[in-house]
């Protein structure tokens, strides 16, 4: 693995001749730099100091003291868990599908799979509305046998899922297709039936992958507000979640709970950040490694 | 258990893979499908696998047909090209993969898995991870993975292909012991003929989907069935002729035939570079004037270039080492070569 770089790296050259000039670099980092930190670092840091404006005791009872906060919180650690689970199995099915079978329609499906990242959560949730709402066009049906979907917590795990659901199946497909089935063949051959299959082999190879799409889609879910928006009806204490929440307090200028709450949500962003990255950093050290076992067991 | 291949075509979209292919392996064979890429050798033990299934035809284990089992129920074991070992897995649960979805017990298991590393020598290595292994050392948990459930037959795709030349001739000679020792059925493609020939009792060599011969090695080299044949096993000069009664006229060279071929045109003569005598002066045989052009003293025979300008053939000699003493070649010596065995084919038939 002796490169030609190893030589050079020995006497140090000031600039090597395919690199732009420092100018041009400073310049694009420290406008990089600039973005970075007037978008995203003084409103995350903003939050935080907002939130804290009156002390640790006065945001713990911004948190817990109003019921209706502490009832967003709740229901929001209800719907995001639900719609993540119902992804996780359509995930793992669509993907599946999609890396392992050739059928008909095949890539209708997985240009289908992107259409919520491209549609408004808005129209989301008005599509919903318009089907399960009291005009709408299942409304009569579900009031005759008292089902309530929307302005309800099926309406809301509707709306998350709906939004949220490309979120593992895209994670999943392009790291199938990249490991293939050799091994799951294999397993076949010797006898494993489809559970055997699923559980000996392929999760374990796809574990990483899955987790990382779990944790973003938990924390899409969490923030969703458009879709969420329309079909909940913003009942207080019943269908607010917390993104819902903190907007209402928001507008009722009660900024340190709004605040408070924001601050809940920013917090289980960098968390997610942390794992996410901590998740990349191991699929592809999984898929580096697999590499480089097919390539030594490989083509000669 | 022996396996028999009944009128089997395989289709995929308009390439043809198998084009009515019928194959009998005895019981307890070795037996090596050989051909160049794209023959349909690795399609053929596929389906013999249940991995793929025919368009039509019949896949026979013993006398029951098994071509509607899928290859989960034939209990086969199959080594993939490229091993395909579980790589989250250690080398016991690799090697125990098919006992454990077959619900055995712990301890049988275990005694088996353990069994199977001495007899492919890796006593010692039950918790090492596939990445920590060398190629063949992997190739070896993959052949006793697949001989973990105790399969009726065992199916190899280019077993050796990714090794490197020393651990391949290594592996080869093993694995013919390993067979003299479990005497499991066996099926293994390679599109290495000297590998088919040195591992295998019964060769099977493939064309185009087609099977051109099938015999013990001896057979094939010694009677090579048709031009393809002759043409694919190496080594050999092609010469371009007429058949005139029982003559075969090469250019100015005449050469005798066992029998009357008739009239013809378009004959084609394979002479093995083996099969072709360099000599100092014409001694009144049928030979070709012809100029050194290479020399390379290889083992165990030198291998000599010749180029026969009035014919305008090119022409591969092996010549023994002892020979090569006394003749005293040197490029751009002119010398004549004399064959002592020449193969005469019109339209694939011998003569």
């Amino acid at each position: 693995m002796a490169s030609p770089s190893t030589t050079t790296a020995a006497r140090p050259l000031p600039r090597r001749a395919h690199e732009d000039p420092t100018w041009v670099r400073w310049l694009l980092v420290g406008i990089a730099l600039t973005v970075m930190t007037l978008l995203v670092v003084v409103p995350l840091v903003n939050v935080f100091v907002e939130a804290f404006a009156g002390g640790v005791e006065a945001y713990w009872n911004n948190l817990v003291g109003d019921p209706d906060t502490l009832h967003s919180i709740f229901l929001t650690l209800m719907v995001a868990p639900t719609a993540v689970i119902l992804n996780t199995i359509f995930g793992l099915a669509a993907a599946w599908a999609i890396a392992r079978f050739k059928f008909p329609g095949r890539a209708a499906l997985t240009a289908l799979i992107d259409l919520p990242f491209t549609v408004s959560p808005v129209v989301v949730g008005l599509f919903l509305l318009l089907l399960f709402g009291l005009q709408g066009i299942f409304g009569p049906w579900l009031r005759e046998h008292d089902i309530k979907i929307v302005f309800a917590f099926p309406g809301l795990v509707l709306a998350t899922c709906f939004v949220t659901f490309p979120v593992i199946a895209r994670e999943l497909i392009p790291l199938m297709e990249a490991i293939g089935s050799d091994e799951e063949v294999a397993a076949v051959s010797l006898g494993a039936r489809p559970w055997h299959l699923f559980h000996l082999v392929t999760l374990p190879s796809i574990k990483w992958g899955l987790l990382y799409g779990i944790i973003l889609c938990n924390a899409r879910a969490m923030g969703e507000f458009g879709a969420v928006f329309v079909v909940s009806g913003h009942i207080a204490g019943q269908t607010d979640t917390m993104p819902l929440r903190i907007e209402k307090l928001f507008q009722e200028y009660n900024l340190p709970g709004s605040f408070a709450v924001a601050s809940v949500l920013a917090l289980l962003a960098l968390v997610t950040l942390f794992v996410k990255t901590t998740l990349e950093w191991r699929t592809r050290r999984d898929l580096e490694e697999r590499k480089r076992l097919a390539a030594q067991g490989g083509e000669a | 258990m022996s396996i028999s291949v009944q009128n089997v075509t395989k289709t995929f979209g308009s390439f043809l893979a198998l084009d009515n292919v019928s194959l009998e392996v005895p019981g307890g064979a070795l037996l090596a499908l050989l051909g160049p890429s794209g023959s349909g050798k690795t399609t053929l033990l596929r389906i013999i696998s249940g991995l793929e299934v025919p368009d039509r035809g019949a896949i026979l284990y013993q006398e029951e047909d098994v071509t509607g089992t899928s290859v989960r129920e034939r209990n086969v074991g199959f080594v993939f090209q490229h091993y395909a070992l579980f790589r989250h897995m250690t080398v016991f649960d690799n090697i125990g993969f098919g006992l454990r979805v077959r619900k055995r017990a712990k301890a049988e298991i275990r005694a088996r898995v353990m069994e199977l590393l001495r007899l492919v020598q890796l006593e010692g290595y039950e918790n090492s991870m596939p990445s920590q292994l060398s190629g063949g050392q992997r190739q070896r948990v993959a052949l006793a993975r697949a001989l973990a459930a105790e399969p009726k037959v065992l199916l190899l795709d280019e077993p050796f292909g990714a090794l490197d030349a020393k651990v391949r001739q290594e592996l080869r000679q093993w694995l013919r012991r390993l067979h003299d020792e479990i005497h499991v059925t066996s099926v293994f493609v390679t599109h290495d003929q000297e590998e088919a020939f040195e591992v295998a009792d019964r060769v099977v060599i493939m064309s185009k989907g087609k099977i051109e011969q099938v015999g013990s090695p001896a057979e094939i080299f010694e009677h090579p069935a048709n031009p393809f044949v002759m043409d694919f096993l190496g080594n050999v000069n092609v010469f371009h002729g007429d058949i005139r009664g029982d003559r075969a006229a090469i250019d100015t060279l005449q050469v005798p035939l066992s029998k009357d071929g008739g009239d013809s045109s378009g004959a084609k003569a394979f002479v093995r570079s083996h099969e072709l005598e360099i000599q100092r002066e014409r001694n009144g045989r049928p030979a070709l004037k012809a100029n050194v052009v290479h020399i390379n003293p290889a083992r165990p025979v030198v291998k000599v270039r010749l180029h026969a300008e009035e014919f305008g053939v090119w022409l591969n000699v092996d010549v023994s080492w002892d020979r090569y003493a006394d003749l005293r070649l040197k490029a751009g010596d002119t010398v004549y070569v004399a064959p002592r065995n020449v193969r005469v084919f019109v339209h694939d038939f011998q003569i």
